[in-house]
């Protein structure tokens, strides 16, 4: 195996890495503050890419029926909670977000599909589609048992998961589908030919991680999450409401998948079921990492990026037993180092 | 309950009973969703266009979703077999899922027609079991005189980590003495990997003269484009799993050039005019771009379409032993299949007998390359 070998395998590994990266933190900000294995994760990405990839052919997503759909439950759900309570100022408001938005969104995407806007337009308008599914899940699939235990949490994870998958087979049928790159340049380093799309998704994600830091340490939304992740008991106690915090996690962990999903569109082929694998190893990443510190999660998924390149190289075939193999030296060794301490609260 | 009421039941059971032996059932199982159903949505499709009767029956296809896992398939199977009492069974689009269903047929002395190859039987599998698609060997040996041909020496494989790959790389394994090449690397990836880059510095590396890919549909895109990205000149063979036009659409300039061997009526149009199945694979692919859209032909649909026409042919020889719904006709029609000759299906023509329960040759597979973003008959 040559230098040169090594060179391309590291920059394939950081490329994917950095994609796992991104999930990694996205699972671990959901679980912070909701306790909810966040499995759909991986949806959002599919559901971005695939979006991305219509669009550029000049049709409409199915993205928009799920969106609208969705929508129109949560708002059901919402609205019959407000008038059990008799509370009917709050409806202008369940349904300027549950169903104006996602409508008026679906009336964006269905404008723009036959016209072939500029790709970042098309970015912006996937985002939109994408986004709003986050707090929708939440209002239609966690709130109701928020409280729950982390399995019941769980086995909501793997429901929603199925039924998203189901409605992105539906949608966007069995084949998969690649979007065109942001930019066909190459950039020559030594012996490496570096595409300006896998430049641009390293800067991406340093971004986001960067922008999440800010996000966390300086803006009063921020620090009610950390609020919550840290004592969901005390946050409530100091009026943070836990359902404006498993919301708003939930749509940045839409946010991230969509531009993961926007980002890897044009690297490798997406099926309607990929994002679930894409999301397993950003899971994997985030419990190197020890499932509970950000740079820790995104150094671990990192780490799986370069793993997974350099056993396509050696055994291939072995591949994916070799990723996820390697959570259970992880797991034991966490085990026997750390104590464990029971956080079933209240 | 009085004795009366009873004997009427029974005697309506009795008439029952009859009145649904008139028809002929056949169960179908297909993975409609999960991971194969881009193959097992065309498989469906074709029944729409099957005609509603065989040898002149009427027929009830039973179409059930296996969600492309064997368990599910091995599940359909057997309410087949005791609940609807089939007279013969169909499926499935994935490797898997089809073997699960021959042991089931097996175990109960029900005609299975297998719609993807499937590896070597054993003979009391063999016996039950007809299958449609032209085996590995004959499609890759279309490959490997190509290639021969071309004066390749030594041959990159990359294929699905799964039964698939492993298919495609056996064929190609047992021809390559004949070829005169060998077989340099043997790479596998997933459908939805997000890199094959270690494999492909992998191949690069070897330097064979060409590559063979053993993956399907799209999935076969993802290594020829990453082989062309770092600028790998040789030839790129691929199989008859990945012959569809979304596999085009997903590789676009990459895949221009890319070489597969499949049946006749991808390239119906362009066939001789001497071509023994031209005119039946015409008639299907203008029939099923007329169903479901423009360049929506495909191999798969064709399958379905040709184990049809094999019941067809079978079920009037059967019929003349015994009534459908008895192990009598299960077993009259099993020997019938056994013994149709010539019957020209979309891919080839058929001929079948006690050691050969495929019956397809030469005549069942064509070269075919993109050019200009299309599928076209190698000259």
């Amino acid at each position: 195996m040559s230098f040169d070998i090594v060179l391309w395998l590291v920059q394939d590994g950081i490329v994917n890495g950095a994609i796992y990266a991104l999930l990694a933190l996205a699972l671990l900000l959901v679980f912070a503050v909701t306790r909810a294995i966040f499995v759909p994760q991986g949806e959002f990405i599919s559901y971005a890419a695939l979006s991305l990839a219509l669009l550029q052919a000049g049709k409409l997503p199915g993205t928009v029926y799920v969106l609208v759909g969705g929508g129109a439950i949560a708002a059901l759900l919402d609205i019959a909670v407000a008038l059990r309570d008799k509370a009917p100022g709050r409806l202008p408001r369940i349904l300027a977000v549950y169903v104006l938005l996602p409508l008026a969104m679906a009336g964006i995407a269905w404008w723009a599909a036959p016209r072939k806007l500029d790709m970042w337009i098309q970015v912006l308008i996937v985002f939109g589609l994408v986004v709003p599914l986050g707090p929708i899940l939440y209002r239609v699939a966690y709130r109701p048992l928020a409280g729950a235990s982390v399995l019941v949490l769980f086995i909501i994870s793997m429901a929603a998961h199925y039924v998203l998958t189901g409605l992105g087979l539906v949608f966007f049928g069995g084949e998969g589908l690649r979007s065109q790159a942001f930019s066909g340049a190459h950039f020559k380093i030594g012996v490496l030919n570096i595409s300006a799309q896998s430049v641009l998704v390293v800067l991406a994600t340093v971004l986001i991680m960067a922008s999440l830091w800010l996000f966390f340490e300086h803006s009063i939304y921020g620090k009610a999450l950390r609020a919550t992740a840290i004592n969901r008991v005390g946050a409530r106690l100091v009026g943070i409401p836990a359902e404006l915090s498993g919301s708003l996690a939930l749509t940045l962990a839409a946010f991230i998948g969509a531009v993961s999903g926007v980002l890897i569109a044009p690297i490798t082929t997406i099926y309607y079921d990929t994002g679930f694998l894409i999301g397993l190893k950003g899971f994997v990443g985030a419990i190197l990492g020890g499932m509970g510190s950000y740079p820790l999660a995104a150094i671990g998924a990192v780490g799986v990026g370069l793993l997974e390149s350099f056993s396509s190289f050696w055994a291939s075939a072995f591949k994916e037993s070799i990723v996820f193999t390697i959570i259970i030296p992880v797991l034991v060794w966490r085990s026997l180092t750390t104590r464990h301490v029971e956080d079933e609260e209240e | 309950m009085n004795r009366r009421l009873l004997a009427a039941l029974a005697l309506a059971g009795a008439f029952a009973a009859t009145a649904a032996s008139a028809e002929i059932t056949v169960g179908v199982s297909l993975g409609s969703t999960g991971p194969g159903s881009s193959l097992g949505i065309p498989y469906k499709n074709a029944f729409q266009l099957v005609p509603k009767t065989l040898g002149g029956e009427p027929v009830k296809y039973i179409i059930l979703d296996d969600q492309s896992k064997p368990d599910e398939a091995a599940k359909n199977a057997r309410k087949f077999v005791t609940e609807d009492k089939v007279d013969a069974m169909m499926g499935s689009n994935g490797v898997p899922s089809a073997v699960a269903m021959i042991q089931v047929a097996a175990e109960n002395k029900t005609p299975m027609i297998a719609l993807t190859p499937v590896p070597p039987l054993s003979p009391d599998r063999l016996h039950w079991t007809f299958v449609v698609p032209q085996p590995t060997e004959l499609m890759m040996s279309a490959v490997v005189e190509h290639l021969k041909a071309h004066g390749a020496k030594s041959v990159g494989y990359i294929g699905f980590s799964d039964t698939w790959g492993d298919l495609v790389h056996n064929a190609l394994q047992s021809l390559a003495p004949a070829g005169g090449f060998k077989i340099i690397t043997n790479e596998r990836y997933a459908r939805a990997d997000t890199s094959v880059t270690g494999q492909v510095l992998k191949i690069m590396a070897a330097n064979p003269d060409v590559v063979v890919v053993g993956g399907s549909g799209t999935g076969g895109a993802l290594p020829q484009i990453a082989l062309r990205e770092r600028g790998y000149k040789g030839a790129i063979y691929h199989n008859h799993g990945t012959v569809n036009l979304a596999f085009i659409k997903v590789g676009g300039k990459a895949v221009e050039g890319a070489i597969a061997p499949t049946g006749a009526l991808i390239v119906a149009e362009e066939l001789p005019a001497s071509f023994p199945t031209k005119k039946v694979s015409l008639d299907f692919v203008k029939r099923y771009e007329s169903s479901f859209g423009a360049g929506s032909r495909n191999a798969f649909a064709g399958y379905s379409y040709d184990g049809v026409a094999l019941l067809n042919a079978a079920v009037p020889v059967a019929l003349k032993k015994a009534k459908p719904g008895t192990p009598e006709f299960r077993e009259a029609l099993r020997a019938a299949l056994e013994n149709v000759k010539n019957i020209i299906g979309t891919h080839g023509v058929y001929n079948m007998s006690a050691s050969n329960h495929n019956g397809l040759d030469d005549r069942g597979r064509v070269l075919v390359d993109v050019s200009n973003g299309q599928w076209r008959l190698m000259k």
